[in-house]
């Protein structure tokens, strides 16, 4: 289903903070939380787009440096009484190197590949 | 599948709101009982009044209806009375006969009004103001009765006794003093007030003693010592309520005037906890929402294990809800000893105000007829603001004081649904009003979640508390020191000292002392604990670049597009053709969109990608220019003017002294930013009165001016002192930001700095003390020494936090 990428080490990315990586699918935030947990964004708030790596992490959540909204790193889901959801990518950590999926390109319907 | 057992017994307002905090913090630890003795779920008691007064209806009251209990799972068990506890079993045992276990008992049985020992007060007809069923028995008395009698002038009386007159009776209040509401008024408002409710129709019977109810199948008469007797087909008592104590003393549990609890809210016996009415804490017995809602939030706290937080007894304020007349009552507002009275009275417009000041601090409040600043009041009150700065003019109010943002001053319950309340995130009155009621939410914080409203600038918080006070008819708060966030119970002020007194130098170390509720914090509490982390050892604290904003994180600022803007120095805003050439190349070379002279003197490229920034900074560097802080809670710009070198009014050199201030100040971490100018002459072409520090020259020196803001709330500063020397401007100006640095809460500028602690407090370390000054200035000087390292320079060369700029792959 995923093509899979390699896209680095966990220690490329600071713990409580973000990398992102440029996919024709368009920016990804890779978020590393305290426990070493990783997980993959959408660089795009869903509130007005705002850039979600650039926010700071905290427990398995991230607020968004334009207006304070939280999302959850694990469901992309806007925190309560905020309304909204990132998408989120699937990550898998091997032996300390980190890899992305992403549906093959080719695949995408037109207008997903247009946004992108 | 074994969860704890809690059993509420009391589904009143104290009791369900430790519920909903304790379902907040600690979902699953407990299965939960709730038993009720009225048969509804729980309800606004407090909005009883308006639905007496026919202004709402039961089912807009109500708070958590039984659906809520049905979604969490919670059992009610509404319209039973628990009528005993089995300690040693622990065992609760209902009216009806059910019986159930508990691992923790939660009392919140409330009080009971207060019926006076005379004879006939048994009869049909004779009823307290307390629940659903007195406001349906008085609604039906209405119905085919005439006469009401209302015995007690308080609060509550009152609030009847308007309702049952807007249901058509003759209403006669009976009141054993002279005056009304005598625990919130003194006799010059009591007596405005009862003046007017006469004119509406009330009736007053002043100085009365009430003897006897007379009537046989019901209530048809009140009989007074005196010997008159007025007809009364029903008859409230409202002479004052007492803690329902009666299930917790014959359990044994030990009880004075309520239920004795501690400052964990727990009573004599570890397993059972009370709040609210029913409580007595520090020998108080509270009767209004407020203090219930820190009992709760501190108990529900203690229920879930985290064991943080005390509650320490709380300072109330009052207001009476009958519609169209306004008064507002706090603190001791009868004077004493050493206290001076402020007072306006304006017969004509119905106006009283009064304020009870000692040593120049608000101790009290009583206003009648315009209570728009009641709260203001009670602000300055709870925390101890120096008022000497507008001492004169305080009873005109806030409004007056200069606001140019959209803050007080305002009558909000005048304004129409569709009126702008907060600018920032554009939300009008209707939206914030209809969130209140159908989200029920009951605090500032609340609001802000949910609506965004006085969330952003914060300069329209005013009118939301109005709003809500308005809409939720919440008349109290409290005194409580607000927690830093919601990750702790502890304020600002006390996680600083923490991180003084144990020496902890680093993030984690505060979160372990200090106990806190999340692993790492959030948005509002990191950045906060690491400025008082380096604030308070600088060169020994270490500084955690992920708990700073992304503005900081990066030195630029964020636009909304996800680009950045770059502002270098500009000293003093004196530039010259080499700067300016350098800031014209990067402009053509990174194409930047934008170029912008800034408020501040200096100039602002506009739009640039992240990656570009270290690219940027190193040609910036290259001709000599380092970051001007524009993105930082730091030293911002210092606005000069031409001064004694070439304008012919200058009396000194303004731009020397400027420069020579920015040379010495740049670099330095504050609370939030900090703002300085120098003007030559009285002219201040240079705005120094609004500045967070100003020097205005005059031909004998220096005038030093602290606590201005050009930006949401227009404030002008504050004379601290005239020096006859530059080098005396200098010191007075780092031991100002040192002062302020150490003291200042994140976030607050020096105005409302300023305003909480009060010039006098300034001028007596800074003036008075002239070794305290030079200690702070030395101090100040001393942190400087590992602030001034340019942090553009540092990243441009790539051996600093290279992963900012670079993105970690490109796929695809
Ligand atoms: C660039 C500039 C506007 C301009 O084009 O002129 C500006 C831009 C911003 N101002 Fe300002 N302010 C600028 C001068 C001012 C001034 C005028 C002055 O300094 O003489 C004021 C009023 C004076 C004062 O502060 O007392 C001003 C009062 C504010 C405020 C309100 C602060 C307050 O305490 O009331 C904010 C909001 C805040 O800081 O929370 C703010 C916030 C901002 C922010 C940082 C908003 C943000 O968080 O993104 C803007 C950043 C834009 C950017 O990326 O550069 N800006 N801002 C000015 C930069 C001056 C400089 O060279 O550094
Ligand atoms: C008309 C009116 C107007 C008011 N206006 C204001 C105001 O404007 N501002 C303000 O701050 N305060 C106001 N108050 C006071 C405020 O309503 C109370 O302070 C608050 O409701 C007290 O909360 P509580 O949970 O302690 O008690 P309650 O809300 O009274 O809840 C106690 C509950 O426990 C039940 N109960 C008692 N014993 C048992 C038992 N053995 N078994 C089962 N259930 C039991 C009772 O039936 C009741 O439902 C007003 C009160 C009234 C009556
Ligand atoms: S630059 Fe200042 S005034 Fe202008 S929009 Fe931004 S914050 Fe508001
Ligand atoms: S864009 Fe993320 S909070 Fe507004």
């Amino acid at each position: 289903m995923y093509d899979w990428h390699e896209i680095g080490a966990l220690a490329d990315i600071p713990r409580l903070g973000s990398r992102v990586v440029q996919t024709p699918h368009g920016d990804m935030a890779i978020f590393r939380a305290a426990d070493d947990q990783v997980f993959a964004l959408r660089d795009r708030c869903p509130h007005k787009g705002g850039p979600l790596s650039q926010g700071i992490v905290h427990g398995h959540r991230v607020t968004c440096p334009l207006h304070n909204w939280v999302l959850e790193l694990d469901s992309g889901a806007a925190v309560a009484p905020d309304v909204g959801c990132a998408t989120t990518y699937p990550l898998r950590l091997d032996n300390g190197r980190i890899w992305l999926g992403l549906n093959n390109v080719a695949n995408l319907s037109p207008t997903v590949r247009e946004t992108a | 599948m074994n969860k704890e057992q809690l059993i509420l017994v009391g589904n009143g307002m104290a009791g369900m709101r430790t519920l909903e905090e304790l379902l907040a913090i600690a979902p699953d630890r407990f299965d939960i009982t709730v038993f009720g003795a009225e048969p509804h779920g729980n309800y606004n008691r407090i909005l009883l009044s308006p639905v007496l007064a026919g202004e709402k209806t039961v089912d807009q009251i109500m708070i958590n209806d039984l659906d809520w209990y049905a979604e969490r799972g919670i059992t009610l068990h509404a319209g039973r009375e628990v009528i005993a506890i089995h300690r040693a079993r622990r065992e609760i045992e209902a009216t009806d006969g059910t019986v159930a276990r508990y691992d923790r008992l939660l009392l919140a049985t409330g009080s009971t009004p207060f019926i006076l020992p005379i004879p006939g007060n048994d009869l049909p007809g004779v009823i307290g103001f307390r629940d659903i069923h007195d406001v349906e028995t008085m609604l039906a008395a209405a119905q085919t009765g005439q006469h009401a009698v209302v015995i007690g002038g308080g609060l509550l009386g009152l609030e009847a006794a308007n309702g049952l007159m807007k249901q058509g009776m003759q209403v006669t209040v009976v009141h054993v003093l002279d005056t009304l509401m005598e625990r919130q008024l003194d006799p010059a408002a009591a007596e405005l007030l009862r003046a007017h409710l006469e004119e509406r129709g009330l009736r007053f019977l002043m100085g009365a003693n009430t003897a006897a109810l007379i009537g046989e199948e019901r209530v048809r008469a009140v009989h007074f010592k005196d010997g008159l007797e007025i007809p009364a087909d029903l008859v409230v008592m409202a002479v004052g309520i007492r803690p329902n104590i009666a299930l917790a003393k014959k359990a044994g549990i030990y009880c004075e005037r309520g239920i004795v609890a501690n400052d964990t809210l727990q009573t004599y016996d570890p397993r059972i906890y009370a709040v609210g009415e029913c409580v007595q804490h520090r020998g108080q017995c509270y009767g209004l929402v407020a203090p219930l809602w820190e009992q709760a939030r501190v108990c529900a706290n203690h229920l879930a294990r985290y064991g943080i937080g005390r509650y320490q007894g709380s300072v109330t304020s009052t207001k009476l809800k009958v519609t169209g007349v306004d008064v507002f009552s706090a603190g001791e507002f009868s004077g004493g000893p050493g206290c001076d009275e402020i007072v306006l009275r304006d017969q004509a417009r119905g106006v009283y105000k009064k304020l009870v000041i000692k040593e120049n601090r608000v101790k009290g409040a009583v206003l009648y007829g315009d209570t728009i600043d009641g709260s203001w009041y009670f602000q300055l009150l709870r925390e101890n603001t120096d008022i000497g700065a507008f001492r004169e003019s305080i009873l005109f109010g806030q409004a007056h004081l200069g606001d140019a943002g959209h803050g007080g001053g305002n009558n909000v319950l005048a304004m129409p649904d569709t009126a702008e309340i907060c600018g920032c995130n554009g939300v009008c009155k209707g939206a914030i009003v209809k969130a209140i009621t159908a989200q029920k939410l009951f605090t500032l914080e609340e609001v802000r979640a949910h609506t965004k409203a006085s969330a952003s600038c914060g300069s329209c918080t005013g009118l939301v508390e109005q709003l809500l006070a308005a809409t939720v008819g919440d008349y109290s708060k409290t005194s409580k020191e607000k927690p830093l966030c919601a990750c702790t119970e502890h304020s600002h002020d006390q996680v600083r000292k923490t991180i003084r007194e144990q020496h902890l130098t680093y993030l984690r170390a505060v979160f372990e002392f200090m106990e806190w509720k999340t692993p790492d914090g959030c948005h509002s509490c990191r950045p906060a604990i690491n400025f008082y982390l380096l604030a308070t050892w600088p060169g020994e604290a270490q500084d955690d670049s992920q708990s700073r904003f992304i503005n900081e994180r990066v030195h630029a600022n964020i636009q909304k597009d996800g680009t950045y803007s770059v502002v270098p120095r500009i000293w003093g805003g004196v530039t010259n053709a080499k700067e300016l050439r350098a800031i014209a190349d990067v402009a053509d070379k990174f194409q930047v969109p934008t170029v912008k002279i800034t408020g501040g003197q200096r100039i602002d490229l506009l739009g640039i990608k992240k990656d570009d920034l270290p690219k940027v900074w190193a040609d910036l560097n290259a001709a000599g220019m380092v970051s001007g802080h524009a993105y930082g809670k730091s030293l911002r710009t210092v606005k000069t003017c031409v001064g004694s070198e070439w304008c012919r009014f200058g009396t000194q050199d303004s731009t020397g002294l400027g420069v020579k201030l920015e040379k010495m100040t740049w670099g330095s971490w504050t609370p939030h930013k900090f703002k300085m100018a120098v003007s030559g002459c009285p002219r201040n072409c240079a705005e120094a009165t609004i500045k967070d520090f100003g020097v205005v020259c005059v031909d004998s020196g220096y005038e030093l001016h602290v606590g201005g803001n050009g930006g949401i709330k227009l404030r002008g500063t504050d004379l601290l002192c005239k020096v006859a020397t530059e080098n005396e401007a200098m010191e007075y100006a780092g031991a100002f930001m040192q002062l302020y640095r150490e003291e200042g809460r994140y976030l607050e500028r020096t105005a409302p700095w300023i305003e909480r602690v009060g010039l006098g407090y300034v001028k007596a370390r800074l003036v008075e003390d002239e070794e305290g000054r030079q200690a702070l200035y030395a101090r100040f000087l001393e942190s400087q020494r590992y602030a001034q390292i340019d942090p553009w320079a540092e990243r441009a060369s790539g051996r600093v936090d290279a992963h900012e700029f670079q993105p970690l792959q490109q796929v695809g």
